[in-house]
């Protein structure tokens, strides 16, 4: 079976098992070479790689992502012409899409995993439905053998992050800090607190994402947690005209700091 | 049937919820917890009580309005929401809800506006409890509503332009929301209408239901009985469940009118946006559509969940009204009563004056939401 098929956790788990840690770029879904971008992510030493797929009204992104979404929208790329598009792309590592609940919804829930399914896309983040809300879709994801990967906040309470650490498939998505995406001069305190409050109630694999902008913040929080994911300061490349290599050469600067931490 | 709390997560019916990020559920579950609490209080309903009384003006009366019941053939009443401080029946809730977040030790209001009405009423109650107030607004209705924005500014808030996506209210709301995610500790997030997550719709129901109470009473008094048809603009669709409140128990039929641009019950497509699942426009991809109206009050794509259960289960129903009826019951009403009314609930009253014939011999009541004072300089151009 190939990494792709075999699916996000598993894979994350190989690797925390071979004592690295975990990296997921975040690469904005529709974006102009987004398809090279991802293959060059890959390259430079991405684990799994998070693909966004655009929403009008994205009430979790920054202004980075926002800014990239937007682009997206208006040149009318359309959520089944992403996930079409991934499907044909030959890269082996598991993928995920990020996109928000409504996308889903009009799709709906079963058919929006047979798609996934489909494209062999492992699972979705949809950071505006939370575990309280999230039932039919993890069962809808189930069915079709899809991750449903869920976020543990730095407010989320004791008792609920047990929750989403039992719920959540693939890893837990703790979110670094209080706000949306957008790289930060500096790790928030909060970053590695969720880490650390996540790893005590679970083996499986804990990811921060959110405000994870350099390297060396990478690194940083990847003693307490499993990994991170990278996401406005890869798309902030595309923005920034870039292209692929810009976002290999960036991928490969963290991939090389967590190897070398 | 009744409006009582809603169920499991805020339903009301198959419509509502909580769908925001996880950072926010303990932030909306301790809401809902306070404002049970609060709400249960003696204590609490009388300071809001005398605030609403001898700060807002209330209650409002109802004017019974000869000559343009004369004109449309049938009694037309109107509960004068227009008179409360600072313009309309955004008031109510506003002095509520910032009641409750003074009660949960919160020192700062983050919240959304489109005409400017909830900014102004959020502003002016931040004002009047020493507040921190920062209110979000599309960059296109800052262009748009410059008097307000000075208003807001006047009494201390500090305006943000919203700059992403279209620019107006949604993107105000996505702005206030992404304030809220990251300000969660010390904010509270004075959302303007019964949608969004779970309290709101609920909590802004109840902080209008004053409108409702107060004019199921007033029209035993005047009519003697209840009104045959109730009416209201809806955009999120508050004050349309304020006055709804007081008569979804009786036998008077509950009308609400959206603009033919902004028609989300109309278009009847259910969708989640920004906290709760109801009928929203959006395209065949789920992205959500601009509302196009003459209102900015009512340039909302979504509806309250309430509403979509209302509408669903036929105890109220809706009715879309062009811009080009606006205009004329704008004009009808300042001309025939004295009375300018506010663009939004001109809607309301632009579905009367097509439905003479319907309406014939009737006791039409109809919530009269705001002044129109704001949409003066607008219409000044529209009339020439």
């Amino acid at each position: 079976m190939t990494l792709r098929e075999e699916g996000i956790e598993n894979t994350l788990l190989r690797v925390i098992s071979d004592g690295r840690k975990c990296l997921v770029p975040y690469i904005t879904g529709g974006f102009d070479g987004y398809l090279e971008a991802i293959s060059a992510a890959a390259e430079a030493g991405a684990n799994a790689i998070e693909i966004g797929i655009p929403f009008s009204d994205p009430v979790m992104d920054g202004p980075t992502i926002q800014e990239a979404n937007d682009l997206v929208l208006s040149a009318g790329v359309t959520p089944l012409q992403i996930i079409d598009e991934i499907a044909s792309l030959d890269v082996d590592i598991p993928l995920a899409v990020m996109t928000y609940y409504n996308v889903v919804y009009r799709f709906g829930l079963e058919r929006f995993a047979s798609y996934l399914s489909e494209a062999k896309i492992s699972g979705a983040i949809l950071p505006d439905l939370p575990l309280i809300e999230a039932n039919s879709w993890k069962s809808a994801a189930d069915m079709k053998n899809r991750e449903a990967i869920l976020f543990a906040a730095p407010t989320t309470t004791q008792e609920h992050l047990k929750e989403v650490c039992k719920e959540t498939k693939g890893f837990v998505y703790a979110v670094g800090l209080l706000g949306t995406t957008g790289a930060r001069k500096e790790l928030a305190e909060s970053a590695k607190i969720i880490a650390g409050r996540c790893k005590e109630i679970t083996k499986k694999p804990v990811l921060v994402g959110v405000g994870i902008g350099a390297p060396d913040q990478a690194v940083e929080v990847s003693k307490v947690s499993d990994g991170c994911i990278v996401g406005s300061a890869i798309v902030q490349q595309l923005l920034d005209g870039g292209g692929p290599e810009a976002v290999g050469k960036l991928v490969a600067e963290f991939r090389s700091a967590l190897d070398n931490s | 049937m009744a409006m009582t709390e809603p169920l499991n997560n805020g339903r009301f019916g198959n419509f509502g919820g909580m769908f925001v990020p996880e950072t926010l559920i303990p932030a909306c579950q301790e809401l809902e917890k306070a404002f049970r609490e609060a709400w249960g209080s003696e204590d609490f309903r009388n300071e809001l009580s005398a605030l609403l009384k001898d700060y807002a003006g209330r209650p409002s009366p109802i004017t019974e309005c000869e000559r343009i019941s004369n004109e449309l053939g049938y009694k037309v009443l109107l509960k004068r929401e227009d008179l409360n401080h600072t313009g309309s029946h955004k008031i109510n809730n506003v002095l509520g809800q910032a009641l409750l977040a003074k009660r949960m030790g919160k020192s700062r209001l983050v919240a959304e506006t489109g005409a400017g009405q909830h900014g102004v009423a959020t502003a002016t109650a931040a004002a009047l409890f020493g507040m921190d107030c920062v209110v979000y607004m599309g960059e296109v209705d800052i262009e748009r509503q410059k008097l307000n924005v000075f208003r807001m500014r006047l009494l201390g808030a500090e305006v943000r332009p919203a700059l992403s996506g279209s620019r107006t209210l949604k993107d105000a709301i996505n702005e206030a929301m992404r304030d809220w995610v990251a300000t969660v500790e010390d904010s509270h997030y004075c959302l303007g209408s019964v949608m969004g997550p779970h309290p709101y719709p609920w909590m802004v129901r109840e902080f209008h239901r004053v409108i409702g109470l107060e004019a199921y009473s007033q029209c035993q008094d005047i009519l003697g009985s209840n009104p045959d048809v109730v009416t209201a603009c809806v955009g999120g669709g508050s004050n349309a469940l304020g006055i709804f409140s007081g008569f979804v128990e009786t036998d008077a039929e509950l009308v609400g009118v959206e603009p033919a641009g902004g028609a989300a019950v109309a278009r009847g497509i259910p969708g989640v946006v920004h906290g709760s699942l109801s009928y929203l426009l959006q395209d065949e991809w789920g992205q959500v559509l601009e509302a196009e109206s003459i209102s900015a009050g009512l340039d909302y794509p979504g509806i309250g969940p309430e509403h979509a259960h209302l509408a669903e289960t036929g105890r109220a129903r809706y009715e879309k009204v062009s811009d080009k009826e606006v205009v004329e019951a704008f004009q009808l009403l300042s001309r025939t009563e004295g009375i300018i009314p506010a663009l939004e609930p001109a809607h309301a009253l632009a579905w009367m004056s097509r439905e003479r014939e319907y309406l014939s011999g009737k006791a039409v009541l109809l919530n009269l939401s705001g002044r129109g004072d704001k949409d003066a300089t607008q219409m000044m151009e529209v009339l020439g």
